[in-house]
């Protein structure tokens, strides 16, 4: 593992987020790299089933929404610490992924990429009804759970070093998944599933372990996004346009790859917060999302990555 | 010699059509095994029978003295039973070298990534893959396509090996080549099944034919009794005058 170059780049992508708001104190910096690992987190997670298995996933975001309601929930009326309330969170949405995945993952193609958005919708329509997690108005966190991490100033700060290393874990779980033998059963499965069962690949438990290993980073992630936020409702957890922006993310970056999914999650957020901050473009975001999807898949397939690696093949021997 | 594939009364149909009827036979360990008849005997569906692909209707599959009838085709395969296909399959967008290696990893000895490359090499080295390792299947020709289809097969490790039509679309040249690769295999000690529908290739290749017509045995026994009963000329020919005939001048 240590001697592997790629490991290093991953490490030090990890400290140049670590340590650059810190530099300078810079709050905002802080906040628009916060919005960057959240994005590379969820693409790097939808890239597992998207880019390595060849499956449609357009709900990926139900994994990210039930881990911010179960975290929230835990810490706000059960007094769970959020280290727990976090773990709890990616534990649970990764078992019930599983237990929906030796399901749905019957389905192909088309079909499978409906139900996931069926999943998520399904899921929201349950929350808005569940009392216990406040319904449709969701639930409001009191100031009083940032006083375990030193106060709201601090907590701030000690959620955007967890959402790096979250990020960190997710670059390098694509990386090992990538390089060892159930990557490349799940490679095989996204070429030509019938073929790679023949070869002797399990593809049954492969796309359920795949689905669920998917859910587990996401879930931690909303868990800490919305105890950030102190704040969860059905509409903004289960928010299917955040959904389709990992998806482009994936595709921009090239799906697939480590890097040029972490890349695309990157240049997103910057064109995003470019987009958001300027007079003419502010509320076209989703607009240009959609039409950069449509550029890229039908001129650029292999992505950013894909341009990189055609232009300069050397890459193709460091970057994942 | 044992027996290493017991098929039993197999039967399958899709819609009305009867693609394989109460089908016996056994494979004999070390054997090549050939599987002839017209189009439409239901040879390509045995394979798929034997292999998982579809579950009979009917009968028994028997593989090393294990009952192996409705299995997953992954569950087959990790037992040592490997196929080639008759319309090509490759992963199309990973290099024969990995084509190989999701063969060896996933098969019979279920091998860790870096020993499975070792195996994955030799097996393209059986088959003349072996400068073309690091291009994508995408990119092969055909005759490279079936060597692949063979080589990923092949690094599996497997003890009975199925071949769907591996000469078919080559030149003769290429032909040679494949028939030699197919008694190396044999050699090293793999069982093979093969369909193939080139006369002259079967024939030299095969210790023993059976002859499958509207998914019913035909005939069975060494090529020279196979190639010279009328039942077979007559459904290959499909005139019992001319098969007489036939059989009578040769």
């Amino acid at each position: 593992m240590l001697r592997r170059p790629f490991f290093w780049i991953i490490a030090l992508v990890v400290a140049a987020f670590a340590l650059a708001p810190v530099i300078g104190d810079d709050v905002e910096l802080r906040e628009s790299l916060l919005l960057a690992t959240i994005y590379i987190t969820l693409a790097s997670n939808l890239n597992l089933m998207l880019g390595y298995a060849g499956y449609v996933n357009f709900g990926s975001i139900v994994f990210f929404g039930l881990g911010g309601y179960i975290c929230v929930y835990l810490v706000n009326a059960q007094n769970w610490p959020l280290a727990a309330g976090m773990l709890a969170a990616g534990i649970g949405v990764s078992a019930l992924a599983l237990v929906f995945g030796l399901g749905i993952l019957r389905l192909r193609g088309a079909f499978f990429a409906l139900s996931t958005i069926g999943i998520n919708e399904a899921v929201q329509a349950l929350v808005s009804n569940f009392e216990p997690w406040g319904g449709s108005s969701g639930i409001y966190l009191s100031a009083d759970v940032f006083q375990p991490l030193g106060g709201p100033g601090q907590a701030l700060w000690v959620i955007y070093f967890l959402l790096v290393a979250v990020m960190g874990l997710s670059l390098y779980l694509s990386y090992a998944i990538k390089t060892s033998k159930f990557g490349l059963g799940l490679l095989a499965i996204g070429q030509n599933e019938d073929a790679a069962a023949i070869l002797g690949v399990p593809t049954p438990l492969y796309k359920a372990l795949v689905y669920s290993a998917s859910a587990f980073l996401p879930a931690i992630a909303g868990g800490l996004y919305f105890f950030k936020s102190a704040f969860i409702q059905p509409s903004d957890a289960f928010d299917l346009s955040l959904s389709t922006e990992a998806m482009v993310i994936t595709m921009l970056g090239g799906q697939g790859t480590v890097t040029g999914v972490a890349l695309g999650a990157y240049l997103y957020e910057e064109l995003r917060g470019f987009l958001l901050t300027s007079e003419a473009f502010s509320h076209f975001q989703l607009v240009i999302a959609g039409a950069l999807l449509l550029i890229i898949v039908l001129f650029f397939p292999g992505g950013l990555m894909g341009w990189i690696y055609s232009r300069f093949p050397r890459t193709q021997r460091v970057l994942e | 010699m044992t027996a290493l594939l017991e098929a039993d009364r197999l039967s399958k149909s899709f819609g009305g059509v009867q693609a394989v009827h109460a089908l016996s036979f056994t494979v004999r360990e070390g054997e090549i095994l050939g599987l002839i008849g017209p189009n439409g005997a239901g040879k390509s569906t045995l394979f798929n029978l034997i292999n998982g692909v579809f579950a009979p209707e009917g009968g028994r599959i028997m593989f090393c003295g294990i009952d192996i009838t409705g299995e997953a085709p992954y569950r087959i395969a990790r037992r040592g039973l490997s196929r080639t296909h008759q319309i090509v399959q490759p992963l199309a967008n990973m290099t024969v070298l990995e084509n190989c290696t999701v063969g060896a990893c996933f098969g019979r000895e279920n091998l860790g990534l870096a020993r499975a490359r070792e195996a994955a090499r030799e097996a393209a080295a059986i088959v003349g893959l072996e400068d073309r390792l690091i291009m994508f299947a995408s990119q092969l020709t055909i005759a490279g396509k079936k060597r692949l289809e063979l080589a990923r097969a092949l690094s599996a490790q497997p003890k009975l090996l199925l071949l769907d039509e591996v000469l078919a679309g080559l030149n003769p040249t290429e032909i040679e080549h494949m028939i030699g690769v197919i008694r190396r295999i044999c050699e090293r000690g793999v069982t093979i099944v093969m369909i193939e529908h080139l006369m002259h290739a079967i024939m030299s290749l095969s210790d023993r034919i059976i002859v499958l017509n509207s998914g019913e045995k035909l005939a069975e026994g060494s090529p020279a009794a196979v190639a010279s009963d009328p039942q077979v000329i007559e459904a290959y020919l499909g005139d019992p005058a001319l098969a007489a005939k036939l059989h009578g001048t040769d």
